[in-house]
């Protein structure tokens, strides 16, 4: 087997693009690996786990690594040349004049040419996501951070800076908006309407929109605020100030707000200020109980379902009822088959599933936190009832996220398929902008090869959280997997009921 | 949060190019940012981020530019070195670019000040001449801490004549020797016996004659003359052709009004014309002319000098004092006389690149498409790095402009904020000096500044401006 590495001095790519060149060379033929990064440590360490460098290439965080295992010199040497003729392919824009014109390649250079910009969309790595940001707000822009790794003192100045100008930061971490109808980061393509949404979880905000609009109404603007922005020491500054803006909005005529447990205090604050918008306010904070948030004037919501219900019956119509189970008679399980094994990459899905049944299965184990879940000692192995946000850090690092990239979950799906113990395989599959073009086609592999539950295998269980607008199309992802064999729920929620159910019948 | 709904949705895309799409489609205006991290350091990336749009520096900005636009560098006449030069030590020479020793000179520059030494009398030869420079009894420093810059190595010692040009709007005065012409010189270390024999001919025949002339023409503003020679082809840096044929235009007059013996005004008159660089030195005293006014601005982030010493690149900003910023030299990637290739050339070196500090040289290329396939380019590369350099201006400077871009200002007053925020280095035109003394030019090529030395300004500035 040949190896080989080519340095790239001076250049940066995101992981997108060099995950797209590695995925092409990796095409060529004659090569068995191949990968471009950054080559960071981190990188350099992920290199040498997969076997493509053994002794240290010798290259700087700010130069782009090329690795190739190929089955012959000459197509080692086609490869790197592939992948570097790639990485150099400069994407040329010229004018009606045939004039190229100069890439942009900072904010301000932006802004330069287009003054009317009032909004910057950040997704770089996160230690310098925030220095991003902060241009962005003293250039007077409104910021969506993309990025994560950000810490908590940045946002909290970033977010302060912002309200003394008049400006909103949505994140870090916010994976999700739509704003005037643009589906901004891991969007779905979601019809407009009345309906206004505040969320602090990128898969509840997909969630809700996406079940809005499978009822026939529509999201007026979707504002992600980062997963902290309801922690005690942001104190839910964008939130108010999206809550605010929602409530001037005219287009808005019920607003929804999503979000893990926030601190109590800051809770209060926030569904204060909803309640003077004097427009009906659907809160659904995951965890958070009911008949602990009291609060006159707002509606709670236990699931992102039911939400979506309560709003879309709010702006006057007619919804789906919430609380059911699928539509078709629970496939039986055999004894040993005891066990849910929930396999998520959507962190909010997996932390519904968890509020929904830690306290009604027995035994449950996570890699997240959570009242009544035991943690698991070793993430890669299941243990009894097992709920998976795939998503977590723990998981991704070096990989790109399993909305993206399934092989990871994919590995998952095939060990659980080969657990006796394992009755309900439960995963979700997210549609939209950014996630992966063709999730069935993605997963279809590992789902063939889990044991048919016809011959006595698993139940196979999920539910696709998208649109027929979105590029991927509902309807097609979902007849894909039904033809799997899968069982189909509507929603999370119903999905996870379902698999309880089941699991019940087996008792 | 009203003006985001208010207004129709104009977003800049920066980080992962995938998001630019389903937004554009949606109707909305998308600006997609090539991004790369800024200096590829979290520490500058955020130094960096607290100086954008800073309402002090952008104050300080207007007030350093303003400044550099009102300089009228006007040519007044010709002194020696230790008449002319505030302060230079009986036993001082100067050198280009920013401060280095004996010890870590590279050879053009050792070279040319061994020949200096022998010019001065100090030594008989120029290995006597080494042994003196490097004894410690010769002191040594910029050019530019004495108003001054030169070509190449920039030597000045104290018996040169100097260029003196005064701007009487900030009654501020800056020097350059005087060009020596093409061939053996001392500015690429050359020192043989008929080198010093001509700079003993510059002084004892050409300077009193320049003094003279200069005497009867009277007060020479230069910028209308570089701003012609902009229209007529020159980039006044690498190319000087109708600059100094203007300028000659200019003397040729007076010279013959002041009463010149006839040998000495045929001698003169032939010397400077057989030289196309011979305005370089006066457009370079005329950049640092400009570049002084706008110089000591606190909190500025405007580049006032960018100068080599082959070694070391170092630059100068408004806001920063008498601190240099530095980094390695790079070696130009160019055109190369035959018999000579890369391997023959000297780091960068010379205070030229004061001309592109100030807006002209390369960032004026689309003036001089004729240089731009010596400097190993096309027509459409000389407009792109003119307006390439926009982007990394404070403003244009109307006095130049480039009939090519539709008279388009030249892009002046590079700001260390923009340099390191695009990554788009300062272009600059050079010449290429031989590594070894004496040689002399071997090439001439389009290099860049060094971004380290504006991403070490970045985090000093940032230093400097209260949180």
């Amino acid at each position: 087997m040949n190896m080989g590495t080519r340095i790239i001095a001076d250049m940066y790519r995101d992981s997108v693009a060099l995950m797209k060149i590695s995925s092409s060379v990796t095409l060529l033929d004659g090569v068995k690996q191949a990968s471009c990064i950054m080559a960071t440590a981190a990188n350099l360490e992920l290199l040498r786990e997969a076997g493509l460098i053994h002794e240290d290439p010798g290259a700087r965080p700010n130069e782009v690594l090329i690795a190739v295992e190929a089955e012959t010199e000459a197509a080692l040497a086609a490869a790197l040349d592939a992948a570097e003729a790639e990485l150099r392919a400069d994407p040329i824009v010229a004018d009606e004049n045939g004039v190229t014109s100069e890439p942009l390649r900072s904010i301000e250079m932006a802004l330069d040419g287009n003054v009317e910009a009032n909004f910057a969309l950040i997704a770089t790595p996160g230690p310098f996501a925030a220095a991003e940001a902060m241009k962005s707000v003293q250039l007077g822009l409104n910021v969506m951070m993309f990025s994560d790794n950000v810490s908590i003192d940045d946002e909290l100045a970033l977010k302060t800076q912002a309200e003394q100008a008049g400006l909103m930061v949505m994140g870090p971490d916010c994976g999700t908006a739509i704003i005037d109808g643009a589906p901004l980061g891991f969007a779905n393509v979601v019809r407009r309407g009345e309906i206004g949404i505040v969320a602090a979880s990128g898969t509840g905000l997909q969630q809700v929109s996406c079940l809005i609009d499978a009822d026939g109404c529509g999201v007026s603007q979707a504002i992600g605020t980062g997963g902290r922005d309801l922690d005690s020491r942001i104190g839910g500054i964008t939130t108010k100030r999206a809550i605010t803006a929602l409530g001037a909005d005219p287009d808005t005529k019920v607003i929804v707000l999503i979000s893990k447990p926030p601190a109590p205090d800051v809770a209060n604050d926030v569904l204060e200020h909803a309640v003077a918008t004097g427009k009906p306010v659907i809160a659904c904070l995951l965890g958070l109980l009911r008949d602990k948030a009291g609060k006159t004037g707002v509606t709670f919501a236990d699931t992102l379902e039911e939400a979506a219900h309560l709003a879309v019956t709010a702006a006057g119509a007619n919804a789906r009822a919430p609380g059911g189970l699928i539509d078709a008679t629970l496939p039986g399980l055999n004894d040993d088959r005891r066990y849910l094994r929930a396999l998520y990459s959507g962190g909010t899905f997996c932390y519904e599933a968890l509020t929904m049944l830690g306290t009604t299965l027995d035994g449950v184990h996570s890699n997240t936190s959570s009242v009544g879940i035991q943690t698991l000692n070793d993430p890669w192995t299941s243990a009894g009832h097992t709920i998976l946000d795939l998503g977590d850090d723990l998981f991704t690092r070096g990989r790109p996220h399993p909305m993206i990239d399934h092989r990871l979950r994919n590995d998952r799906i095939m060990a659980e398929g080969e657990d006796p113990g394992t009755g309900v395989i439960l995963f979700d599959i997210v549609l939209g902008h950014g996630a992966h073009e063709d999730p069935v086609a993605a997963m279809a592999p590992a789902l063939s090869a889990v044991p048919k539950h016809d011959d006595g295998g698993p139940v196979l269980l999920g539910f696709v959280c998208g649109t027929d607008s979105d590029p991927q199309g509902l309807a097609r992802q979902r007849d894909a997997m039904v033809d799997l064999g899968v069982r189909l729920a509507d929603n999370n929620a119903q999905a996870v009921r379902t698999a309880a159910a089941i699991l019940e019948g087996t008792k | 949060m009203s003006d985001l709904f208010g207004a129709p949705l104009s977003v800049i895309n920066v980080g992962l190019a995938q998001f630019a799409d389903p937004i554009r489609n949606a109707g909305a205006n998308v600006a997609e940012v090539e991004w790369a991290p800024p200096a590829h350091d979290e520490e500058i990336a955020r130094a960096l981020a607290r100086l954008i749009n800073r309402p002090e520096i952008e104050a300080a900005n207007q007030t350093a530019f303003g400044r550099y636009l009102a300089a009228q560098p006007t040519l007044r006449g010709v002194g020696f070195a230790r008449d002319v030069l505030d302060g230079l030590g009986d036993r001082t020479i100067l050198h280009s670019g920013p401060p280095i020793t004996w010890d870590d000179m590279c050879a053009p520059v050792r070279g040319a000040i061994a020949g200096a030494c022998v010019y001065e009398g100090w030594a008989e030869t120029p290995a006597e001449a080494e042994t003196l420079a490097g004894s410690g009894e010769i002191s040594f420093a910029p050019c530019h801490h004495f108003g001054a810059v030169g070509p190449m190595a920039g030597i000045i010692s104290p018996s040169m004549p100097l260029w003196v040009i005064e701007d009487p709007v900030h009654n501020h005065t800056t020097f350059s020797n005087l060009n020596e012409g093409l061939g053996k010189v001392l500015r690429f270390g050359a020192n043989s016996p008929d080198v010093i024999a001509h700079l003993e001919w510059m002084r004892d025949v050409l300077a009193p004659a320049l003094a003279a002339t200069l005497e009867s023409l009277g007060d020479l503003e230069l910028k209308p003359i570089m701003a012609q020679a902009l229209h007529m082809g020159d980039e006044v840096h690498n190319r000087n052709g109708a600059a100094s044929a203007l300028l000659i235009k200019r003397l040729i007059p007076a010279a013959l009004d002041a009463g010149l013996e006839p040998k000495t005004l045929s001698d003169v008159v032939t010397f400077i014309n057989s030289n196309d660089h011979f305005f370089l030195n006066l457009s370079m005293a005329a950049c640092k002319s400009m570049l002084d006014a706008a110089h000591g601005v606190p909190g500025s982030s405007l580049v006032t000098a960018m100068a080599r010493n082959g070694v070391n690149f170092g630059i100068r900003v408004s806001g920063l004092g008498d601190s240099w910023f530095e980094a390695p030299a790079s070696i130009i990637d160019g055109l190369f006389f035959p018999g000579y290739s890369t391997a023959d050339a000297n780091p960068d070196l010379g205070d030229s690149s004061i001309t592109e500090t100030c807006g002209i040289g390369a960032f004026a290329m689309a003036a001089s498409p004729a240089i731009v396939q010596f400097v190993g380019g096309t027509a459409s590369d000389a407009l792109a790095n003119s307006r390439r350099m926009a982007h990394i201006t404070y403003g244009r400077n109307t006095a130049f402009t480039l009939p090519a871009l539709d008279f388009m200002a030249t892009p002046a007053g590079i700001d260390i904020r923009k340099v390191v925020d695009t990554g788009i280095a300062p272009v600059i035109n050079t010449g290429i000096a031989h590594r070894e003394a004496g040689i002399g030019q071997v090439g001439a090529g389009i290099t860049h500044a060094p971004l380290a030395c504006f991403s070490a300004a970045v985090t000093a500035l940032a230093e400097t401006i209260a949180d």
